[in-house]
């Protein structure tokens, strides 16, 4: 299966190649030759993924075949970092998924993007955030993982940043950029901590289940926690950092400043869930050896969906709700791998969090597609600048509601099915963590109804010209991407996706689906309630709540905070003492010194007054005191 | 005469050709075919080098020659390379080459500029393939001189005061340096100042230690160690653009290699004695140049400060021991010698035209000029250790090096040098943010010229080398492992 390079290479060159010729191309033919290589590699995922799962299956589990590999530098000693492929049902895919909404975004974006200025440099950084998102989710070791991690944001800094002239844009790519890599600071040092204790990085032998290689570091602890917890705690803040979990969130709702198609690709669909990857990447570590943090894990992913889920409900900017509604898609999925056991019925949270990540990336990447569908037609990110859409823009509103349903997750569309196992797992593990879950899912399906009902229903709003369907260019990527959101749930997951690479036989709790249906509908009518007409409940209601509705609606000065922080630690009381340190303190007592030397010079060049009989005194007392010296010492 | 001298003769023979020019073109032609020949020279050496080690050559240092030069005190002119020396070459030769055409335009007496440059080259050159105490000091301090001139006749600012600042201090590491020197060459028995030879030989303790503080202090200056590290701002920000790149790009790697050749290698026993000093030393100057570098607003002390964080980690490297700290630490000295470079380069042309250099002043330059925006932009992404550019092959591999080393100190400090991805991370977004992004709002700004054709080689040959070591990182490391390796088994305990 050596040909998978190709999968890699292609939107490489692609990136290599736009970005050489920059203008000297027409925007079109950019955009074409971006697209036209998307969809070869996309037709070579589709066909990696059917070869994969038809033979890799051996003996009832699903092989890891690594089909290239080269080291890339060799340490001495017995550290390498290597560079390679490894497909297993994970990484097969995330193949699928990356290409499918990659496909999608380039062939959206040839309609979306017209007429930019920057067409080129547009495609030219798609290609290279595909080419670091597919080398990502096949890295061989955890060190390649860090070096596609790190292109990857990138490219999402340059693509947050596209719009250069608008300082919104520039500010939210650095702080997409430094926040991200702040969370990378804890990846990096937990890689150092456990390549020193098992001095590998390769994802096959750490997950091989050989307890030898965690040897030398059983007993070693540190502030109470073992050292193994630390390391694999701290590249969890890696993966928080890049899936936007609290409280390393505030980059991504910022990131909404780029272009909306990119906003589908890498804040929804792809990059955000590099962390849940990553986690289900070393998961049979963190299973095993330490379960603490995994445990961890789940909190951290269930307060942060409770978080934005709460934060979503208050916010108008279209974008925004699905910014945050999508930090609470995460957190589910961290929720999901965090219940997780190993293997078999125990395996289940694992299954249903890959499950999920695979439906959440096609509804998600449809809804924001979608949104940019409205907000091409009435140039506003704005909900009260809409209203009333469904008679304009038939297509979008379609499959809008069809994206709304299915992260609602009504039966019997995808996000049933994927969400439903999810809490299925949380029961199992907590019945508190699992009711909370459950609340969420119907905070989801109420925020996401208030979303379709303010951008659909609602009052007509008196448009400057009247809105119209978008092209053809725009509206089949949204048919294709709400087909899989429709019918994604029908997949058999299980069988192909599982923690121990066995197929996946659960039942299905009727009860439970049944409730969880319930609860989405419950969300869905008190929306219907609420935004269908223009009314004045909603004002009611944010009145009656008061405080708790400032606080939500200013995303609970969480950015303020880090703003505060930033500005008085960092810059004020770091930087600016450091430097004022350097230049009156060191620099100063350089100066000082030869100051010192000029002053004494001054000083002693006194003595030479060129007076001879002064020079005979001195001569004189000299030599007695010298003898004195001789004689009596 | 070893064939290695060439590199010195072909700048000393630009100075002579240069001495009958009389107008800039003719100026030009010499200072371009004489650096571009050292370059073709540079990277036959590497070819050459490589040749003879497949080849099954040994030796530790390959092309060595040994020409007594005053008998009386057997001091001898001793050239010899091995990987880590062809390297510094290359470097430099790189350097050289696209300082020399940076300063294509420069306005006042370009033959004289032309002329003290060269004569900078050929200490350099010399210093990297000198294998001979007496011979490195030599050309250490051929390199010092002329950029008392260079800083003080074409530079900007309060250009007398940084110069004198920069000189004084650079000479006063080479008396330390020099003090240094003699006590190895006396305490060894006054045989040889070969370095090959010396270091068989052993030097009591605890003189050993004495020595090393003497030059590792001493090199330190030169490599811009904190707390020695104050004639780098001033300098490299007063200095003209070609001579900043020189200054952070070589003269600083002279300070490093130096520390490592002679006070590491010929005195391993006081560096393990006072390795925990220096360690602390460089290790907070890594986070510090970070800081220090945030505060700032005019672009070349940025650089600067940015170049004393990058240049603490050489240091740092140096003193884990192990073999691929060392190996990270030189790909560091290549990196940022090249980062750098790139840098100063950039600002340079920002400079040139905008005719300042605070950040507070510019804005939207990228419409402007975006060939030299972008050439900016893939300076700060390399420097800031963006995969796929040098910085972080380089950064990684000391980080990976040097946590291996078992010792708690050393550990401690790396993960407190890992810091610096973020700061670092910070000042470059802030400056790339303020300098090339947002609006542009100076009228006067809208008609300035992007880059010229000699302005695009420059930053195309750094920006190739970047991308170069950032890609095949392999290629350069194999050539310092195997400098490295007769080294490292007297250094690792």
């Amino acid at each position: 299966m050596q040909y998978t390079l190709l999968i890699l290479l292609l939107p490489l060159l692609s990136f290599v190649v736009l970005g050489l010729m920059d203008t000297k191309w027409k925007a079109r033919v950019a955009g074409s030759v971006g697209t036209l290589v998307l969809s070869v590699v996309a037709a070579l995922s589709y066909y990696t993924a059917w070869a994969y799962f038809s033979t890799a299956n051996v003996g009832g589990i699903y092989q890891k075949i690594v089909p290239l590999q080269t080291v890339w530098m060799q340490f001495s000693g017995q550290l390498h970092i290597d560079l390679g492929i490894l497909l297993d049902p994970i990484s097969v895919m995330m193949l699928v998924v990356i290409s499918t909404v990659s496909l999608m975004v380039h062939i959206y974006s040839l309609a979306y993007m017209k007429g930019e200025k920057g067409f080129e440099r547009y495609y030219a950084f798609l290609s290279l955030f595909t080419f670091s998102m597919l080398g990502l989710v096949v890295a061989t070791n955890i060190f390649q993982m860090y070096i596609f991690w790190e292109l990857v944001g990138v490219s999402s800094y340059l693509l947050i940043g596209f719009y250069y002239t608008k300082p919104e844009a520039v500010a939210a790519s650095k702080k997409a950029f430094i926040v991200t890599r702040f969370a990378d600071l804890g990846f990096l040092i937990g890689i150092l901590i456990l390549s020193f204790y098992t001095q590998t990085f390769d994802f096959g032998v750490l997950n091989s289940g050989n307890a030898g290689i965690f040897a030398s570091a059983s007993g070693v602890t540190f502030m109470g926690a073992s050292v193994l917890s630390w390391a694999m705690a701290l590249i969890f803040i890696g993966g928080a950092g890049k899936s936007a979990m609290f409280p390393l969130h505030i980059w991504l709702p910022d990131a909404m400043e780029g272009p909306t198609p990119v906003s589908a690709l890498i804040h929804a669909a792809t990059m955000v869930v590099a962390g849940v990857y990553l986690v289900a990447r070393l998961f049979p570590v963190y299973v095993t050896y330490t379960p603490d943090v995994l445990h961890g894990i789940a909190y951290v992913g269930a307060f942060t969906s409770l978080f934005a889920a709460v934060i979503a409900c208050t916010q108008t900017d279209i974008k925004r709700v699905l910014a945050f509604s999508t930090i609470s898609q995460i957190g589910y999925m961290m929720v999901g791998l965090g219940v997780s056991g190993y293997g078999g019925h125990e395996g289940t949270g694992y299954m249903a969090s890959m499950f999920h990540l695979f439906t959440h990336a096609m509804f998600k990447a449809l809804l924001f597609l979608g949104a940019g569908s409205v907000i091409h037609a009435v140039h506003s990110n704005e909900m009260q600048k809409m209203g009333g859409l469904r008679k304009y823009m038939p297509v979008t509103h379609l499959v809008f509601l069809i994206g709304c349903l299915a992260i609602a997750g009504i039966f019997p569309l995808s996000g049933f099915f994927s969400k439903d196992e999810i809490l299925a797992a949380t029961y199992m593990y907590s019945t508190g963590l699992g009711i909370g879950m459950s609340f969420i899912a119907g905070l989801t399906a109420f925020y996401m109804f208030r979303l379709y009902f303010n951008i659909f229903w609602g009052k007509e709003n008196s448009y400057e010209h009247s809105p119209h369907e978008s092209p053809l260019a725009m509206t089949i990527p949204l048919v294709v991407l709400a087909f899989f959101s429709f019918f994604g749930g029908l997949i058999p997951f299980g069988k192909f996706v599982t923690s121990d690479g066995a197929a996946y036989t659960g039942e299905t709790n009727y009860v439970l689906a049944i409730v969880s249906v319930l609860i989405g509908i419950t969300g869905i009518l008190l929306a219907a309630a609420m935004y269908r007409k223009k009314t004045m409940l909603p004002d009611r209601v944010s009145q009656s709540l008061g405080f708790i509705y400032q606080l939500a609606r200013n995303k609970f000065y969480v950015d303020e905070l880090y703003l505060f922080i930033t500005k008085n630690v960092f810059f004020k009381g770091m930087a600016s003492p450091v430097s004022w340190y350097d230049r009156h303190v060191v620099n100063g007592s350089v100066n000082g010194l030869a100051v010192v030397t000029q002053w004494v010079s001054v000083k002693i060049k006194g003595i030479q007054t060129g007076k001879v009989q002064q020079y005979a005194w001195v001569f004189l007392l000299g030599t007695l005191l010298m003898a004195f010296l001789i004689l009596f010492l | 005469m070893s064939p290695l001298l060439i590199f010195v003769l072909i700048p000393l023979l630009m100075m002579i050709a240069l001495f009958f020019t009389n107008n800039r073109k003719q100026v030009n032609l010499i200072s371009l075919s004489g650096s571009l020949l050292l370059l073709l020279s540079a990277i036959a050496l590497v070819v050459l080098f490589w040749r003879e080690r497949t080849a099954g050559n040994t030796a530790q240092m390959l092309f060595a020659a040994d020409t007594v030069w005053y008998r009386e005190f057997n001091i001898h002119i001793a050239t010899g390379v091995d990987g880590i020396s062809v390297l510094m070459v290359l470097l430099s030769a790189i350097i050289v080459f696209t300082a020399s055409l940076v300063s294509w335009r420069i306005e006042s007496m370009p033959k004289e500029f032309y002329t003290w440059f060269s004569f900078l080259a050929a200490g350099a050159f010399g210093f990297f393939i000198s294998i001979d105490l007496f011979t490195m000091f030599f050309f250490l301090e051929m390199s010092v001189v002329p950029k008392f001139l260079l800083i003080g006749v074409w530079g900007s600012g309060r250009k007398d005061y940084s110069a004198m600042k920069l000189v004084l201090m650079l000479m006063g590491g080479s008396v330390l340096v020099l003090t240094g020197i003699l006590g190895i060459y006396y305490l060894t028995g006054a045989e040889t100042l070969n370095i090959v030879e010396l270091a068989h030989k052993n030097i009591e303790q605890p003189a050993q230690s004495i020595l090393f503080a003497l030059l590792f202090t001493g090199f330190g200056i030169i490599g811009a160690l904190f707390p020695f590290h104050v004639w780098v701002p001033d300098g490299h920000s007063s200095a003209p653009t070609s001579v900043s790149m020189f200054l952070s790009g070589i003269s600083m790697k002279l300070g490093a290699y130096g520390a490592f050749r002679v006070a590491i290698c010929l005195l391993p026993e006081g560096a393990h004695q006072l390795a925990w000093i220096f360690l602390i030393l460089s290790g907070f100057s890594v986070v510090y140049g970070a800081f220090a570098a945030l505060g700032q607003s005019d672009l070349k002390y940025i650089n600067a400060y940015a170049s004393i964080s990058h240049c603490g980690l050489m240091f740092f490297a140096f003193l884990i021991f192990n073999e691929t700290a060392l190996t990270g630490a030189f790909l560091q000295m290549i990196s940022h010698g090249l980062i750098t470079a790139l840098f100063f380069a950039c600002i340079g042309m920002i400079y040139s035209r905008t005719h300042t250099r605070l950040v507070s002043e510019m804005g939207g330059l990228m419409k402007v000029m975006p060939f030299i925006g972008v050439g900016f932009i893939i300076a700060g992404l390399a420097s800031l250790g963006l995969p796929g550019f040098s910085g972080f092959v380089a950064e990684m591999t000391i980080f990976i090096g040097a946590f291996q080393n078992s010792g708690e100190l050393q550990r401690w400090f790396t993960i407190f040098a890992t810091a610096s991805i973020v700061i670092t991370a910070v000042y470059i977004l802030r400056v790339v943010g303020k300098v090339l992004y947002g609006k542009q709002e100076h009228q006067a700004y809208d008609s300035l010229a992007d880059a010229y054709w000699w302005e695009r080689v420059t930053m195309i040959t750094l920006i190739a080398a970047v991308v170069l070591v950032g890609t095949m990182p392999s290629w350069f490391s194999n050539m310092i492992q195997d400098g490295l390796a007769p080294l490292v088994a007297g250094l690792v305990k």
